[in-house]
């Protein structure tokens, strides 16, 4: 009897301390696969670097921008128009990250939601006072707010022209590229200091962890924004007909599609480990379903992101385009990314057995 | 043979085990419906949800908005009740139909040990658990201090066929062959202190654990009826469960085991607690009327308990087997799947969109998040029962929209075990024109591999 009362005391003082397992700090593992040493390519080689790159090329679009609009004139807007489009494709490649800072502050939300409302844009011209930040206003800033400024607000370039003799036009314009700077520096400044080693460092299983949320992140970012956003959405694959005016870029009309191969370029150089397209297979998530045995699985993932960078190569630069004159080719570009979430969320998901962050029940 | 039948309805044993099996089956559930309430699951299973998935023939048991904190609260008082004995016979027939009612409300929850309580709790209406050591025989003046052996017999034969089953749907070749699911789900806790890096990784790790649990489900039964082996067996039944319990989100049932395993204990370590809770609570009894003891407890309309007690263990005995009367691979199909202490036995996933067309040409995808929680649609999209009725759910909602000649199609891709993900439904089946029924889903498409075993 007493045995039994202190085998039961022992067991419950055993259980409660796993009841809670949500917290705990990050060790690092010496099993089959280093997922530390994951991490670290990914902040150091991968994460860091493409916000730093889109940082340098927010300061360049700062400078192009104030030349711009000290005086504009053709020049000047080619010049902006074209630190524009090198900005947006490097945006494409930090979209991924919705984690730290980035997460906290909605970032994304902030720099890339298209379509944009550019009444809203007009208003906020007119008024003279806005609050960029506010949630509101997330459809009216960011990425496609500045490709409206560039490429939207008249016909002509010369009527472009004339409509920045107006202050109130190259002050939103300068907000606008001002606000991106400051969002991104902060969430650099963020990796840079300390979020860089929670990081690299947090690698439990659990709903919490850096290397979870990340899993997670990386999948969602891949379904919405990438697979619905840019494809699906246009295409009419969720509603009863197409909708080409809500692609990415339509303003510009000649870069959608080369956005959309860098995105993806960009999820399987994640995918692989690679820093860039032209670099080594370093550690990620490719050599963690090997070390589980998975290499099916790794090199079917590769496969199929390859399948469907061919459907998307073959469509126009210009997605809205593409939309109108032959959707059935959309939607077999959305088709063959669909096939990646499968392996994404189906298998991978398995494979890593992430504890997933949206699923809170007992099971048996 | 109906002569030892009879002799054997008509031995007694002590009563004492019962009562204790009373009290810590109510405390427990008291606490599950707390815990329950507490982690909110009331308001994100119960409430939230647009759309609940029913059980084939429960259709009409309706959710109840915010009244369902009151179904728990009956639930769980009415679980005290039982720990106390007080009014028992109400009180377990109120919780056996709350709680089942509860867990009829929607299947996306289902788990076998929230059957397992509902039929435990069902069979505990039939006996008399509160003849000893409760506030009715405090009431009353009368306790009696043995009861029918075949009472106590009946719980531990529904644990022994809880444990039996669980064995012996272990026996299947993903299991023993290829150590899965369990290779993939000890692998992914590399973070736990000591054993995660080291032997949460090695391959015969995975084997001892599969082949173990397998032998331990089947014998651990036998184990604990034998008095010779039933202290280590009493053990391996605590280390067997907290490990899994630290392993793998599984709640109560841990707890609800270990506890209901000590039933296969002997009446003298049944008094050793009794005397303790007495001590615990002598300033009662010490002012109380002394309780008049007698000696067996003749179980009351028993001619028409024991057949339908008969009928019961019948059917649990015949219902995990039913899945021999479908084609196809039972993890796959999953057509008689459930109730039968299949437990662990697969990493399942799924995705599963669904197309709806109309006779105009209109055509659009679903957005699952619209009409589904996350927990809804994890479930869903790997049990054909489930996209069946989410499926006729949503034909009902793009008619009811004023779309004409609705049609529904799915596209749904399922990993089993860490096979690659296949086809799961024939794409062409329109499932609006599908209904749910017994016989065999014909738009599941074939498993691609085999699984050999029971």
């Amino acid at each position: 009897m007493k045995k039994l009362v202190y085998i039961f005391t022992l067991m419950l003082v055993v259980v409660a301390c796993t009841e809670s397992d949500d917290t705990g700090s990050g060790t690092s593992n010496s099993d089959d696969y280093n997922r530390v040493a994951m991490q670290t390519n990914l902040a150091d080689n991968i994460i860091i670097p493409r916000l730093q790159d889109l940082k340098s090329s927010l300061e360049t679009l700062t400078t192009v921008g104030t030349t711009f609009t000290a005086a504009p004139d053709q020049t000047s807007l080619d010049n902006l128009r074209a630190a524009f489009v090198s900005a947006y494709k490097d945006w494409q490649l930090v979209e991924p990250f919705n984690i730290g800072q980035a997460e906290v502050m909605l970032y994304g939300f902030q720099m890339n939601v298209y379509p944009t409302t550019t009444e809203d844009i007009e208003a906020n011209i007119a008024n003279g006072t806005y609050d960029l930040s506010a949630v509101g206003n997330n459809d009216a800033v960011g990425f496609p707010a500045v490709d409206y400024m560039l490429h939207g607000i008249a016909a002509t370039d010369a009527d472009i022209l004339i409509k920045y003799a107006d202050a109130n036009y190259k002050t939103y314009l300068t907000d606008l590229i001002a606000q991106m700077n400051s969002l991104t520096q902060t969430v650099l400044s963020d990796w840079t200091g300390n979020y860089r080693d929670v990081f690299v460092n947090s690698t439990e299983n659990t709903v919490s962890s850096a290397v979870n949320k990340f899993i997670n992140d990386y999948i969602f970012y891949f379904e919405k924004g990438l697979r619905a956003n840019k494809f699906g959405i246009p295409a009419g694959v969720f509603s009863s007909g197409p909708l080409a005016d809500k692609a990415e870029a339509i303003f510009n009309g000649t870069i959608s599609r080369d956005l959309a191969i860098i995105a993806l370029d960009n999820v399987q150089n994640i995918f692989n480990g690679q820093a860039t397209n032209a670099s080594a297979t370093g550690e990620g998530f490719y050599k963690y379903l090997v070390a589980l045995d998975r290499t099916d699985l790794a090199t079917l993932i590769n496969t199929r992101i390859d399948d469907a960078r061919q459907k998307i190569q073959v469509l126009n630069a210009d997605l809205k385009t593409q939309v109108e004159t032959d959707n059935t080719k959309m939607t077999e570009a959305y088709d063959a990314l669909q096939l990646v979430v499968v392996s994404f969320k189906v298998d991978m998901l398995q494979a890593f057995n992430v504890s997933v962050d949206y699923v809170d029940a007992d099971g048996d | 043979m109906d002569f030892s039948l009879k002799t054997y309805l008509n031995k007694t044993t002590d009563a004492a085990p019962l009562a204790v099996f009373r009290i810590g089956f109510g405390i427990m559930m008291c606490y599950g419906m707390i815990r329950y309430w507490l982690k909110g699951w009331i308001e994100t299973v119960y409430i939230q949800p647009k759309f609940h998935f029913k059980y084939y023939g429960f259709e009409w048991v309706n959710t109840l908005g915010n009244y369902t904190y009151l179904l728990f609260l009956i639930c769980g008082v009415s679980a005290l009740f039982v720990a106390v004995g007080y009014k028992y016979r109400w009180a377990i027939i109120t919780f056996f139909i709350s709680f089942t009612y509860i867990e009829l409300m929607d299947k996306t929850t289902y788990l076998n040990h929230y059957y397992f309580i509902s039929i435990l709790s069902f069979l505990m209406i039939f006996l008399p658990a509160n003849k000893y050591f409760s506030v009715d025989t405090y009431r009353s003046k009368v306790s009696y201090n043995t009861i029918p052996k075949w009472t106590i017999d009946g719980i531990k034969l529904l644990l022994g066929i809880v444990y039996f089953y669980a064995g012996l749907a272990k026996i299947n070749s993903d299991w023993l062959l290829k150590a899965q699911p369990l290779k993939i789900w000890l692998r992914s806790k590399y973070d736990l202190p000591l054993i995660g890096e080291t032997i949460m990784q090695q391959d015969w790790f995975h084997y001892a654990m599969s082949w173990s649990g397998m032998l331990y489900d089947l014998l651990i039964p036998f184990f604990l009826l034998y008095k010779r082996t039933r202290f280590v067996a009493f053990i391996m039944v605590i280390f067997f469960h907290v490990f899994t319990r630290i392993l793998f989100p599984i709640g109560m049932f841990p707890f609800v085991m270990i506890v209901s395993a000590l039933i296969f204990f002997d009446a003298p370590f049944h008094h050793k607690i009794i005397n303790k809770f007495k001590s615990l609570t002598g300033f009662i009894s010490a002012k109380a009327k002394p309780i008049n003891y007698k000696s067996t407890y003749k179980v009351r309309f028993s001619k028409v308990i024991l057949p339908i007690l008969g009928v019961f263990f019948v059917l649990q005995l015949v219902l995990p087997f039913r899945y021999l009367l479908y084609p196809g691979e039972l993890f796959w199909t999953e057509e008689g799947y459930r109730l039968s202490w299949r437990v662990m036995l697969m990493e399942k996933m799924g995705n599963t969109t669904f197309k709806i067309k109309d006779e105009e040409g209109h055509m659009f995808l679903v957005n699952n998040a619209d009409f589904l929680t996350p927990l809804q649609e994890k479930q869903m999209s790997f049990q054909p029962d489930f996209i069946l009725e989410y499926a006729h759910y949503l034909g009902d909602h793009f008619t009811k929209q004023g779309h004409k000649g609705v049609q529904v199609y799915t596209k749904s891709y399922v990993a089993l075990n860490g096979r690659l993900s296949q086809l799961f439904i024939d794409e062409s089946v329109n499932l609006y024109q599908e209904k749910e029924s017994f016989k065999h889903k014909h738009w599941i498409l074939p498993f691609t591999d085999e699984i050999k075993g029971l």
